[in-house]
């Protein structure tokens, strides 16, 4: 059993190579890869057990000099993003399908590559593993959006990639300080959980580990890299942005930083949910006024996020449980509306919602796939979307009433963009330039079906879901909540 | 010893071919000459012999030689053709080259600083001319009169620190110095502390470390290119070595005292290289200045002392060497067929030379520091070196800095993968391709399992 995490994190390194060899055959290697993945995937959480123990761990010594181990394993918390992972990468790569890309043989192996770099990040118990993970995972999604990008992209992607390798040194910064605290010298999290460190030491340790995290989710006010980041990556890309990467962010606070820092986040955790409420008041904002689609939804993730980020450090069951099952479904529904978009942009050139509508008489199929992700994003009761919220909202209301006051204008506010959104887009009268619209077919039906299927099926039973991660979370509030209380 | 006579002779035997027209027996002989000297590096490990005081062959000494005469191996695989461009002579400069090696040899096992001294002259000479080769070339007569008066003047301050510290100590022993430091600590003689600030002069010259770097740019770029790989790679190593060597081997309990004009020397050096480097339109001379930013952090192992300062340094020494022959024998090859070494040559370069555009690209991650590549490492190793002694704002400083670094070391693989170009076909020799694949190997080696090298000295 213990291989199966092994082979979950090394088969799309093997695909990538593969990938790359197989010049234009790439794309469906690509696919066969993530597919097996996928299966691995569905296999690791047949034999999870719902409790709160690590499971599926491998230790190896890596570098015995520098005390680094080759040390994962999945508990109740990374087998949901290691799930989202290897669920979407599959259909994100069939998402590419139907785009010819130049050298498609490297685009393919570096989506691959990615996918080894955030299983890495997500499995990993060794903070230097996973600083390695992290920036493993940067590279390609670098490549991908600079390479396969808009017109803009070698700019914008210089700013993204420098805003976040800024982040991980600073968290490099703290990783080594931690090392040297810890008496047995290795990058243990174990270890690290058991430090005793100080007031002051935890609080600018906080501050280095959350400046990357909310570099990468991005919370505001280090949120500027990421609309410019979207627009400009190919559709691909800018699904595994907002899929996968952010949600790097997410469990990394998770994982890393609350259990590590429980006094600087005691300290700074209320200043974390004023600026991620403000992300989302603002970004919400933002979004209402934007002319271009693609932009619309970018700045509605970083709305999302923000909510998904004030959950995590209210602290409590719910907050952390919503943030959980929010992950899930924020990656799923992302994924489908950069689809849609990437679809209408493909066939009309364009993504300005001023010049769409009508599309719905055109291409009745797409307009009822995308009013389903739709209403999931909006978070409809009975979609996926409505269960993470309502109990991020949940959480958010224990910890400050005022909070949520302005934390649930996300839902309100998202209901309006979005749904103006679509009206402009999907209805109304059809134009000069969409009369020609066809409807979707192929590899592009696979991709909307099933992401319809999760919007409702996890909307309808999230129980599962929930179950599997339950314990986990409750025993790192536990935790957290312990370590606090002994301090005080 | 055998390292030194034997790449000596090497040198003398290539000389003598040379005046028997025998041009193609000349690179043969070269390479089988470094590799019995690596082959003697190999054997003497774990031996550590000295010789009558002067030199001592430790493991120190024996790692740092093996970086050195690998890299003049790879070096001497790119002269393909290359000076018989410009002169009939080549084996003169196949000669010079080898007795600058030597020179850089002793200047890695010296134990008496008047050995740190001839190892240092020996090296230098050498490059004074090597630097001028191209006597038609404005430039190149240019960077060799530059190096010449430059090197000439920081040599006059590293023997007037010896002198002092003979003033102070009446020993040229590092041991004996060591020792009249720790026995007489509270009445160190005040010619002493001169001694040591005029060393740190006379080295930071050597290394092109800032305030005393404005040499290194002119030098660099004017200079025929494979000897400035050359300089900006073994020489700086070896500059390096004996940096160390002096510092924390003799100098090390006066750690209070230099510190500080340390600290400032490292602050300028990195801020001045990177900045500048930023500012590069020319590939060769932003690999000058980022060669500066370089010798900054390898002053980060002197910052603090600790048992594995020295080994740090030579697994940040071995990335930077490796990753700078890539980008060096690229630019050899660019340079080839476009006639200019700006960034504007690389353009498009990777459409047609998929192959050479990964490595240079792996080497440039490399130089950057991005994990998973031997920069990496060297870096975080550097970085922890320094954080042992919670000097926490310098390693902040540091990545501050390491972050501009990334703009410019991206800017080549802006221009190959993203920009449009002339899409022109490089011509790469066999040598080169060994040179790029083993130097890539070696970066990605170092890069995934270091351990290899982690605990040499």
């Amino acid at each position: 059993m213990e291989q199966l995490l092994l082979l979950l994190i090394f088969l799309p390194l093997v695909g990538a190579l593969a990938a790359a060899l197989s010049g234009n055959a790439a794309k469906h290697v690509a696919l066969a890869s993530s597919i097996v993945s996928l299966a691995l995937a569905l296999i690791t959480i047949c034999n999870f057990t719902p409790d709160a123990s690590t499971q599926f761990m491998v230790d190896q010594p890596w570098i015995r000099e520098l005390g680094i181990n080759f040390h994962v394993g999945i508990d109740g918390i990374s087998i949901i993003t290691v799930l989202l992972t290897n669920v979407l990468v599959p259909l994100i790569i069939l998402a590419g399908y139907q785009h010819n890309y130049k050298s498609p043989n490297a685009f393919f192996a570096l989506i691959l590559f990615m996918q080894s770099g955030l299983l890495l990040v997500f499995t990993a118990l060794d903070a230097f593993l996973f600083y390695i993970g992290w920036e493993a995972a940067l590279i390609p999604i670098y490549f991908i959006c600079a390479v396969w990008g808009g017109k803009d992209r070698i700019k914008v992607n210089m700013k993204f990639f420098v805003y976040t390798i800024a982040g991980s040194l600073f968290m490099l910064l703290g990783i080594i300080y931690l090392y040297l605290q810890n008496p047995a010298k290795n990058f243990d999290i174990q270890a690290f959980y058991n430090l005793n460190l100080d007031f002051t030491q935890q609080a600018w340790i906080f501050w280095a580990f959350f400046v990357a995290f909310a570099i990468k989710m991005p919370i505001f006010p280090f949120h500027t890299w990421q609309p410019n980041t979207y627009t400009e990556a190919p559709a691909v890309g800018t699904m595994l942005l907002s899929g996968i990467m952010l949600k790097m962010g997410i469990y990394g606070v998770i994982r890393w930083l609350l259990p590590i820092v429980p006094l600087g986040v005691q300290e700074w955790g209320h200043t974390a949910i004023i600026l991620s409420v403000i992300g989302i008041v603002y970004a919400s904002l933002i979004a209402f006024t934007q002319k271009n689609a693609k932009k619309l939804v970018a700045y509605s993730s970083i709305a999302h996020v923000g909510l998904i980020s004030a959950g995590i450090f209210a602290l409590n069951q719910q907050g952390m449980q919503g943030a959980i099952v929010q992950m899930l479904s924020h990656g799923i529904n992302v994924v489908g509306l950069f689809f849609v978009l990437d679809i209408i942009s493909s066939r009309l050139k364009t993504n300005k919602i001023s010049e769409l509508g009508g599309i719905a008489k055109q291409a009745p199929q797409l307009a009822i796939v995308a009013l389903i992700i739709v209403l999931g994003t909006v978070a409809l009761p009975g979609t996926n979307g409505f269960i993470g919220e309502f109990l991020l909202l949940v959480g958010v209301y224990q910890y400050n009433v005022w909070i949520a006051v302005f934390a649930g204008l996300t839902i309100i506010f998202g209901a309006v963009y979005m749904l103006r959104m679509y009206q402009n887009i999907m209805l109304g009268k059809t134009n000069d330039l969409t009369v020609s619209f066809t409807d979707i077919k192929g590899s592009e039906k696979v991709v909307l079906y099933t992401v319809c299927a999760l919007v409702i099926l996890l909307g309808v039973y999230p129980k599962p879901v929930l179950q599997l991660s339950e314990a986990s979370v409750q025993h790192l509030i536990e935790q957290v909540t312990q370590k606090l209380t002994l301090v005080n | 010893m055998n390292i030194i006579i034997t790449i000596t002779v090497t040198a003398l035997v290539v000389l003598y071919a040379g005046l028997f027209k025998a041009k193609k027996a000349l690179l043969t002989i070269t390479l089988i000459g470094l590799l019995t000297a690596l082959a003697f590096v190999v054997t003497s490990w774990n031996t550590s012999q000295t010789y009558y005081g002067m030199m001592q062959m430790d493991n120190f000494a024996l790692a740092f030689s093996g970086i050195t005469i690998l890299g003049t191996l790879f070096i001497f695989l790119l002269t393909q053709n290359y000076f018989a461009a410009d002169s009939e002579n080549t084996a003169e400069y196949f000669t010079l080259i080898l007795f600058a090696l030597a020179g850089i040899i002793i200047m890695l096992s010296y134990q008496n600083m008047s050995m740190l001294f001839i190892g240092v002259e020996i090296m230098s000479v050498s490059l004074y001319i090597l630097a001028g080769i191209r006597k038609s070339n404005f430039a190149s007569n240019e960077a060799s009169l530059k190096y010449f008066l430059m090197g000439a003047f920081s040599t006059g301050f590293l023997l007037f620190g010896i002198t002092l510290i003979y003033g102070a100590t009446g020993s040229f022993d590092l041991t004996v110095i060591n020792q009249y430091l720790v026995s007489n600590y509270k009445t160190i003689s005040p010619m002493f502390y001169p001694g040591v600030i005029l060393l740190i002069i006379g080295l930071s010259f050597k290394i092109g470390a800032a305030p005393f770097h404005f040499w290194v740019p002119d030098v660099y770029e004017g200079s025929p290119t494979l000897i400035t790989t050359f300089m900006s790679t073994i020489v700086k190593t070896a500059g390096f070595a004996a940096f160390i060597r002096l510092f924390a081997d003799a100098f090390a309990p006066l750690h209070d005292f230099w510190l500080p004009p340390l600290l400032v020397i490292v602050c300028l050096t990195l801020f001045i290289g990177n900045v500048t480097a930023l500012f590069q339109k020319n590939f060769k001379r932003m690999l000058a200045y980022s060669s500066i930013s370089h010798a900054g952090y390898l002053l980060f192992s002197l910052v603090a002392l600790t048992s594995s300062s020295s080994n740090n340094a030579l697994v940040y020494a071995a990335a930077y060497t490796f990753a700078s022959i890539i980008a060096f024998a690229v630019l050899i090859l660019v340079k080839q067929k476009t006639g200019n070494d700006h960034f504007d040559s690389f353009n498009g370069l990777a459409k047609r030379n998929p192959l050479t555009a990964l490595v240079l690209t792996v080497a440039m991650l490399s130089l950057a520091g991005i994990p998973l590549t031997a920069g990496f490492i060297g870096k975080y190793l550097m970085f922890l070196n320094v954080m042992n002694e919670y000097q926490t704002y310098l390693v902040a400083f540091a990545i501050l800095n390491a972050l501009v670094g990334f703009y410019y070391y991206f800017k080549v693989i802006v221009a190959m993968y993203f920009k449009e170009g002339a899409e022109l076909q490089l011509e790469t020799p066999i040598q080169y391709k060994v040179v790029l694949v083993l130097s890539l190997a070696i970066t990605l080696f170092l890069g995934v399992y270091p351990a290899v090298i982690l605990n040499l000295i």
